[in-house]
């Protein structure tokens, strides 16, 4: 009786260990409803600008409403032209060139390839009015472009071409009296058409953001908890955080998710641990481009073909270009999963005139630094744009094309569609050497993945990486991870083991029976 | 030479057995999914459930080794060179001529030369290889620039391999197991005796070694 109980007591307690170690741990079970709450409150404005008389007075030119804005806000101008979207650069440091002013006037990209000589054409999204062909940043205050950002109307817009100046038909008073907190459009009037279009470069980012589902963007849906850019992106004094690699190089003033979820955000440890190495949108963006395709693939080699003397396009079933005489063949996804690297945050970048010494390979204008070994580093998801661009295979050099012009005859490839003309005038205007020749070479370029987070349910489930095939991991190979990595020798010596205790124990027993069978006989006679 | 029934194995002895048994095939079957061999439970239930019954088994080998101890049962996996050739002889040769078993069961040696070095092998090296790989592999941490540098392991594969030798181990020993179950008297007389602690054993000692186990029967009875 006493040795029931025993093993009754015994059972129960290793029953009670069972559920103890099963129950999910919910000790801070409210951490994501805080969030949801804090969020939920939307802020009321502190202001009614539509009060101001200096905002009544009729504003003829978009200068005369900043000069009203600085009236009050006469601090504002002078942080706003010490930031990079002012700027366009960012003062980096980078191992083995130093300090570097980083920015598109000196890095080159695979999409519109550079700015230089293309200045009117890419100040529609400069923050500034009236930028010229020389693109000297200006120093007068009056030349911001406050609305572009801060109105909440949804009517201010710039002109094509016309280097930054909004349309002409606006009323800007309407406007100038309407202003408030950057929303999803402010920002993303400019930076869900970067490289020509809607979602060509980040993928991420695309006008499906403006009012996006729970699937597409479970924290800026607008069914959801409605998130802005801005409430994320943190803003002391117009410095804004958070930045893309295309143009960084130092792991400063990053946007996290841990900055809200914590690092410690799941229930089960072994989650929680992950986040050691696995950044928190490797899982929770199984896919990008959601809502519209994104340019994965763009070859300028095949750019210039005319038809009838005339430029031409072609487009895929989606609606997206595959062909523009202007820019060459290309290549759209959609849905896309991710690419995954080790990212420490920080990169390095080609720079104009950087001499490339293999011209073989695939070469990668942002190399995103990493490993597994390196502390700092955790798995992100990339999207890798590749494109065959031209270069100068006597200098050895990416060669910065002058693209846009207003008349044909100066050299515009846009214009004149001719790629010697083109890049002779372009080489020029960046003060880089053209030895004659083009060739076109492959290159690459990281755009890491951070929007578009799925809801909690449809995060990249763990077999999705801790398999043999197909693991969405199988690229980082300097590490160990089960399920996916075995090793192969220890495993082959293990089977044959197996197999030959197998057949040892059929063997023994087949013989037992057939020398029992023997000796039976043998007492029966 | 009479036989006799003897109380061989007891309550706890069985209790240990087969639940040690039970947690290991478990064991195995969900470690050899998180290993990526086959997908069953889903990797993360098997993750969970592969430390779940780990924590189980070390609970249980705990009390096991306090067990073995406090009853002096540890006694009986001593290796000993004596009688293993004619134990080995036996398994090779005697066997297929109906042989009697080289060596008498007792309760005091319930263990043949060749049982003993296995399972002192079992006990010493496989499950201790077995459990402190699993319990690095638990607490593995990825590198980090919090840790603790002269703990870090800087790689989970060197964790990983150890733990995967000691997993093939006891599938071979498993195998070999199961068969040498129906090598007893008869082919079922050892699982029998595992299941009811009873096991029909030759009775030609002297009158001295069965009053012993006659009391260690006793004893053992006092205690329901």
């Amino acid at each position: 009786m006493k040795k029931i109980i025993l093993i009754l007591i015994f059972s129960s307690l290793l029953v009670v260990i069972a559920i103890g170690i099963l129950a999910q741990k919910d000790y801070e079970p409210t951490k994501l409803m805080k969030l949801k709450e804090k969020y939920s409150k939307k802020e009321e404005p502190q202001v009614d600008h539509s009060k101001f008389a200096i905002l009544q007075e009729k504003f003829s030119s978009p200068q005369q409403v900043t000069a009203a804005c600085v009236t009050c806000h006469n601090l504002t101008a002078q942080h706003v032209m010490e930031g990079n979207h002012w700027n366009w650069e960012r003062e980096e440091y980078v191992k083995g060139r130093g300090i570097v002013y980083l920015g598109k006037k000196n890095a080159l990209n695979n999409f519109c390839i550079g700015t230089h000589g293309n200045e009117l054409s890419c100040a529609k999204c400069h923050i500034g009015y009236g930028m010229d062909i020389t693109g000297k940043i200006f120093i007068d205050k009056k030349n911001i472009d406050c609305l572009i950002c801060h109105d909440v109307t949804e009517t201010y817009a710039k002109a094509q071409e016309k280097a930054g100046f909004p349309v002409a038909t606006l009323d800007l008073n309407k406007i100038a009296q309407d202003v408030g907190k950057p929303k999803r459009t402010n920002c993303g009037v400019c930076h869900f058409y970067g490289g020509g279009g809607n979602n060509v470069k980040h993928g991420d980012l695309e006008m499906a953001m403006f009012e996006p589902s729970k699937d597409i963007d479970i924290h800026m849906a607008s069914d959801g908890m409605n998130l802005q850019c801005v409430d994320c992106h943190l803003t002391n004094q117009h410095s804004i955080s958070g930045k893309v690699y295309s143009l960084s190089s130092m792991s400063l003033n990053r946007n996290t998710c841990e900055q809200c979820h914590t690092e410690t955000p799941h229930d089960t440890n072994i989650l929680n641990e992950h986040s050691i190495k696995v950044a928190c949108q490797s899982c929770h963006i199984p896919v990008y481009a959601k809502g519209n395709a994104t340019k994965m693939y763009w070859d300028w080699s095949t750019a210039g073909k005319l038809k009838d003397g005339e430029p031409f396009s072609e487009e895929d079933s989606l609606g997206n270009h595959t062909y523009l005489s202007i820019k060459g063949n290309f290549t759209w996804e959609k849905n896309v999963k991710p690419d995954y690297i080790w990212f420490n945050g920080t990169a390095s970048h080609y720079l104009k005139g950087d001499i490339i010494q293999d011209t073989s390979k695939i070469f990668v204008l942002n190399q995103l630094h990493g490993s597994y070994a390196d502390d700092e580093s955790k798995i992100i998801p990339v999207k890798i744009h590749l494109a065959k661009q031209p270069y100068d295979p006597v200098n050895r050099m990416l060669i910065q094309p002058k693209l846009f012009a207003e008349n044909k005859g100066e050299g515009a490839f846009w214009k004149d569609f001719d790629w010697l003309s083109a890049t002779e005038v372009g080489m020029k205007e960046s003060n880089l050497p053209f030895s004659g020749k083009i060739s076109f070479m492959e290159t690459a370029m990281y755009w890491p993945v951070n929007h578009m987070v799925s809801p909690a349910s449809e995060s990249v489930d763990c077999i999705e990486c801790h398999t043999r095939d197909n693991s969405r991991i199988a690229g980082l190979n300097d590490f160990y991870i089960p399920g996916r990595d075995h090793y192969a020798s220890l495993e082959a010596i293990g089977k044959w083991l197996i197999i030959l205790a197998i057949l040892g124990v059929f063997v023994h027993s087949a013989i037992r029976i057939y020398a029992y069978g023997k000796l039976r006989k043998g007492t029966k006679q | 030479m009479s036989k006799k029934q003897v109380y061989i194995y007891q309550g706890f002895e069985r209790f240990w057995h087969w639940m040690q048994a039970l947690l290991i095939i478990f064991l195995a079957f969900t470690g050899f999914e998180v290993h990526g061999e086959y997908t069953f439970l889903g990797f993360q239930y098997a993750v969970q459930y592969h430390n779940l019954a780990a924590y189980m088994l070390i609970f249980l080998i705990v009390f096991a080794i306090f067990w073995h101890l406090t009853t002096g049962e540890w006694k009986q996996y001593i290796p000993t060179l004596e009688n293993l050739k004619a134990q080995l002889n036996y398994y090779i040769f005697g066997i297929f001529s109906n042989a009697p078993h080289p060596t008498k069961k007792t309760v005091l040696s319930k263990l043949n030369p060749m049982q003993k070095l296995t399972y002192f092998g079992l006990k010493i090296l496989i499950i201790p290889l077995s459990i402190i790989s699993g319990l690095l592999y638990i607490f593995y941490r990825y590198p980090t620039k919090h840790g603790i540098d002269a703990i870090n392991i800087n790689s989970l594969e060197f964790v990983a391999v150890f733990h995967t030798l000691a997993a093939i181990l006891l599938i071979l020993f498993f195998i070999v197991h199961l068969y040498l179950i129906t090598t007893g008297d008869t082919i079922i007389s050892n699982l029998k005796a595992m299941l009811t602690g009873f096991e029909e054993l030759e009775d030609d000692n002297d009158v001295q070694s069965q009053e012993k186990s006659d009391d260690s029967q006793s004893s053992t009875k006092k205690l329901d």
